[in-house]
């Protein structure tokens, strides 16, 4: 696979990873109790949440294929050109999981992405 | 949002940005050592484990994939990602500092304007949507 095939996999595997993430977190509550009895009962729920089970495999390719990458690529390339992934995740944040998106922050994640951009250079 | 959410909010944020920045640098690191990887086949990924810099660096992305989660049982997905840029600007620092990898103007500016970015986001709610109903711990 070419350098750029690997981003693109990278882009699409961490946006899906992350919503889907963020759906089986939403699903299951705001985590309070940082206590490792309360950690080990939140993992038993977390490893039969279909959301998160679907996360972690997505997470999995993208881990793998970002190894793929620094092994092809300088870091500060790697880093900063699979991160344009933060424009298709806002998207799918407003459309999929229904947050709000004011100007402030609309107008912040536009910034982080044209710096990104700038970082690719 | 409480002050509990507030608090967490802000150290959440550290672990995620500080894991995944050194998990990234860390495996980085070690995948030169390592050579180029563009099989299909999972034997050399797996192979490649083996490698301290490599295993050090996926134990940290395994830190941060942990911290994420919990950070995003209570904030916004949107939230989170632009905050959580400022490790892009960590990044290129390590990279410069440790990596000994050229850092161009273009690439000092693109740091503005994540900074800019993440300033203005992290003045907004941590939360929008409608509180959770689960009963986790």
């Amino acid at each position: 696979m070419t350098k750029w095939g690997l981003v693109g996999l990278i882009v699409l595997a961490t946006s899906a990873g992350e919503v889907l993430q963020s759906m089986g977190m939403k699903h299951n509550g705001e985590i309070h109790d940082f206590r490792p009895g309360a950690l080990r009962s939140l993992a038993a729920r977390l490893v039969q949440n279909r959301y998160i089970i679907a996360s972690v495999l997505a997470m999995a390719v993208s881990f793998f294929a970002f190894m793929a990458l620094v092994s092809v690529a300088e870091l500060s390339f790697a880093v900063p050109v699979t991160a344009s992934s933060i424009i298709l995740e806002t998207v799918l944040a407003k459309y999929l999981l229904k947050e709000t998106i004011g100007w402030k922050r609309g107008a912040g994640a536009l910034l982080v992405a044209c710096g990104v951009a700038l970082l690719s250079l | 949002m409480t002050e509990e959410q507030h608090k967490k909010t802000r150290i959440f944020t550290v672990i995620v940005v500080l894991s995944n920045v050194l998990g990234n640098s860390f495996l980085s690191r070690g995948m030169r050592g390592v050579g180029e990887l563009l099989s299909l086949s999972p034997l050399p990924y797996i192979q490649a484990l083996f490698n301290p810099w490599v295993a050090l660096g996926a134990s940290l992305l395994v830190l941060w994939l942990l911290s994420h989660m919990a950070l995003l049982s209570w904030a916004d997905l949107s939230y989170v990602l632009p905050v959580t840029a400022i490790g892009y600007v960590l990044v290129a620092l390590t990279a410069r500092v440790f990596l000994h990898e050229h850092v161009s103007p273009w690439r000092w500016a693109g740091i503005g304007l994540i900074v800019a970015g993440v300033m203005l986001v992290s003045r907004t709610a941590a939360i929008t949507t409608a509180k959770p109903s689960g009963d986790a711990a």
